[in-house]
């Protein structure tokens, strides 16, 4: 009974984190995969939105919902500003000099956060019905963490819904699968890039919030998760929500395992696995062979 | 000023037919009076600055890190976020030899210390190199990741965080001693090392190999119809690459004495990517000038405020990308060339 709700806790504590790390990283596999763009500052705007949340909350006594809901929109805000202004004139240069560009953004979000803000880490205060312990018969465990779940399952349904059953869906799985094609279409792929690019970042925003509680917030959060951002996209596959969900809920289980198991080190088996997977498939294990 | 032509550069001169092309072929390689102000500097930098010599160490162990990845990235194309795991290898190849007292001898300990990261290299490059873009940039991070945790997870003899304090360092030719208090023998070691790689690797861009590195990096698919080995000449350069960066690690090493797992860190890996674009890349000298202005502005900036630097740098590297993508000499040479034909043209 008792190795079954420890089994039960460290699954639901690993899918908790997983979630997280799927709502940062589906806006950004979608964008790399309609433009090809390595946005590494992806995680600026989770950090970004994170802030918004957390402070909206702490300072000015926001309740949950409506600061998830500011975080959405400030960063979806500020990421069109950038993306208008920046990024859209590095669509056609190469993947280095995108590379360079998003870690000088960074370095431009991590002193601005430090400057503003300042260097401490920021702890977020759950609502009092999300902070006690919920009851599942098998196991008793954290309701902020089964929220999680259940709410990251509802948005990945919702995302795969909009792909495969809307008129814009489509038109984002076909500029993925073939962006001339669908450009001679008379489908208007900077418009939703843009869109799409904004409603990815706002996402992150959100999942910078949501998982302000247990990953902590603070200046370096872009380039401490970076790796992991980039492990749940390129494995899960460019452009492939349902992948994405996969390789991050994976990913969240795996490590949350191997800290709890082999806190030196245990990381290098979700290292050793992402190449092995690469290797296999270089286009991820959802993700559409190219050509 | 003498003139000597490097090993690549012997092609036979046209004879009456001599125009323009052929001309910029057969000079292309000759050495410029202008290339010896580097080493000229760095001499001087000796008798001039002798308080600063540990920060010029670390000047010449950047710059010799920078080239290493100027010849993955710059020559052959091979886009990169991971080139610290080399640098890695070759200071813990240098740290643990000496710390367990097994090896000290300085210039045999960058030979092995080239070899194991060569190893690792042409390893890891066997794999990674049949894929490109996302995927390779990915892979060379995670193998660098890899490497960082299997060092964390090792600390027993690696010292972990710690990581491994006061190297003993055997003299150089056994008769001149690191000093841990004044650097003048680890600057002028580290500036011979650097002169050796730098003459092995200007020799290489341009000599037939150099060439068809450069010829993969602008057009792999025309490599291939000529019937170039493409996938064993980047594999080949990759190795080189890692066993450059590998002696650049044992120089830190040396040089400081020390070697903890910062030199696995992607904050290394980033740095040398930044310094190499800062300077240019795919110019030999790029490595040069992006670890001195680098190192020049993070010295004097990061001490008296390290968030504004941080800030500066970030603004920075979004303008190079945006407006100076050859960085600090492919601007110069922009310039350079305006003023020549507007010079001409008037």
């Amino acid at each position: 009974m008792n190795s079954v709700a420890d089994f039960a806790g460290i699954l639901l504590g690993g899918l908790a984190a997983g979630t997280v790390l799927f709502v940062v990283s589906v806006g950004l596999s979608v964008t790399m995969g309609l433009m090809g763009f390595v946005n590494l500052a992806h995680g600026a705007f989770a950090m970004f939105g994170g802030y918004i949340i957390v402070l909206a909350m702490n300072r000015a006594q926001y309740g949950f919902a409506a600061a998830l809901a500011m975080g959405f929109f400030g960063t979806a805000a500020l990421s069109v500003v950038l993306e208008r202004l920046l990024y859209r004139r590095l669509y056609r240069a190469g993947e280095l000099d995108q590379v360079l560009f998003t870690i000088g953004l960074i370095f431009i979000f991590i002193a601005a956060i430090s400057i503003v803000i300042g260097a401490e880490t920021q702890n977020l205060q759950l609502p009092p019905a999300l902070s006690g312990q919920l009851n599942l018969g098998i196991v008793q465990y954290r309701t902020y963490s089964i929220f999680l779940i259940v709410l990251g399952f509802l948005i990945a349904l919702g995302i795969w819904l909009t792909f495969e059953r809307t008129r814009i869906g489509g038109q984002i799985r076909a500029t993925v699968d073939n962006r001339r094609m669908a450009e001679s279409l008379g489908i208007d792929v900077d418009r939703l890039f843009t869109i799409t690019f904004a409603f990815g970042s706002g996402m992150a925003g959100i999942g910078g919030g949501l998982g302000a509680e247990f990953l902590g917030l603070d200046p370096q959060y872009p380039l401490k998760y970076l790796v992991y951002f980039l492990i749940a996209v390129s494995v899960g596959g460019l452009g492939s929500v349902i992948g994405v969900y996969y390789a991050s809920l994976i990913l969240g289980v795996l490590d949350f395992v191997l800290t709890l198991y082999l806190p030196k080190g245990g990381t290098i088996f979700i290292y050793v696995l992402t190449i092995l997977i690469l290797l296999a498939r270089p286009q991820g294990l959802l993700g559409r062979k190219e050509q | 000023m003498s003139v000597t032509a490097s090993p690549a550069g012997g092609a036979a001169p046209a004879k009456g037919n001599e125009n323009a092309a052929a001309r910029m072929l057969m000079q292309r390689h000759r050495l410029r009076w202008w290339e010896t102000l580097p080493w000229l500097a760095g001499i001087a930098f000796y008798f001039a600055a002798p308080d600063y010599l540990g920060f010029g160490s670390d000047l010449l162990v950047t710059i010799l890190f920078a080239l290493s990845l100027d010849l993955a990235l710059g020559y052959a194309g091979i886009i990169t976020l991971g080139h610290a795991a080399f640098f890695g290898v070759g200071a813990y190849t240098v740290g643990m030899l000496a710390t367990y007292n097994i090896w000290t001898e300085p210039i045999t300990s960058l030979l092995l210390a080239a070899i194991a990261a060569g190893a690792i290299g042409f390893l890891s490059g066997l794999v990674l190199l049949r894929t490109t873009g996302l995927t390779l940039l990915m892979l060379t991070l995670c193998t660098m990741s890899l490497l960082y945790e299997a060092a964390n997870m090792g600390a027993a003899y690696t010292g972990g965080f710690d990581g491994l304090p006061s190297l003993p360092i055997g003299a150089v030719f056994g008769v001149f001693e690191f000093n841990p208090l004044y650097a003048d023998t680890q600057y002028l070691y580290a500036l011979g090392v650097l002169l050796v790689c730098f003459v092995f690797v200007r020799t290489l861009v341009y000599s037939p190999f150099g060439q068809s590195l450069t010829g993969i990096r602008e057009n792999v698919l025309r490599m291939h119809a000529i019937g170039s080995p493409v996938r064993r000449r980047l594999i080949v350069c990759y190795t080189i690459s890692a066993a450059l960066a590998g002696i650049a690690g044992a120089l830190s090493a040396q040089t400081t004495a020390f070697v903890n797992l910062a030199v696995l860190g992607l904050d290394r890996a980033a740095t040398v990517l930044i310094v190499l674009i800062l300077g240019g890349y795919g110019r030999l000298y790029g490595a040069f000038i992006g670890a001195v202005v680098y190192l020049a502005l993070e010295h004097f900036l990061a001490q008296v405020y390290p968030t504004a630097w941080q800030l500066g740098l970030g603004l920075l590297l979004v303008a190079i990308a945006l407006f100076a993508r050859n960085g600090i000499l492919g601007l110069g040479d922009t310039l350079w060339q305006r003023w020549r034909r507007r010079r001409t043209a008037s």
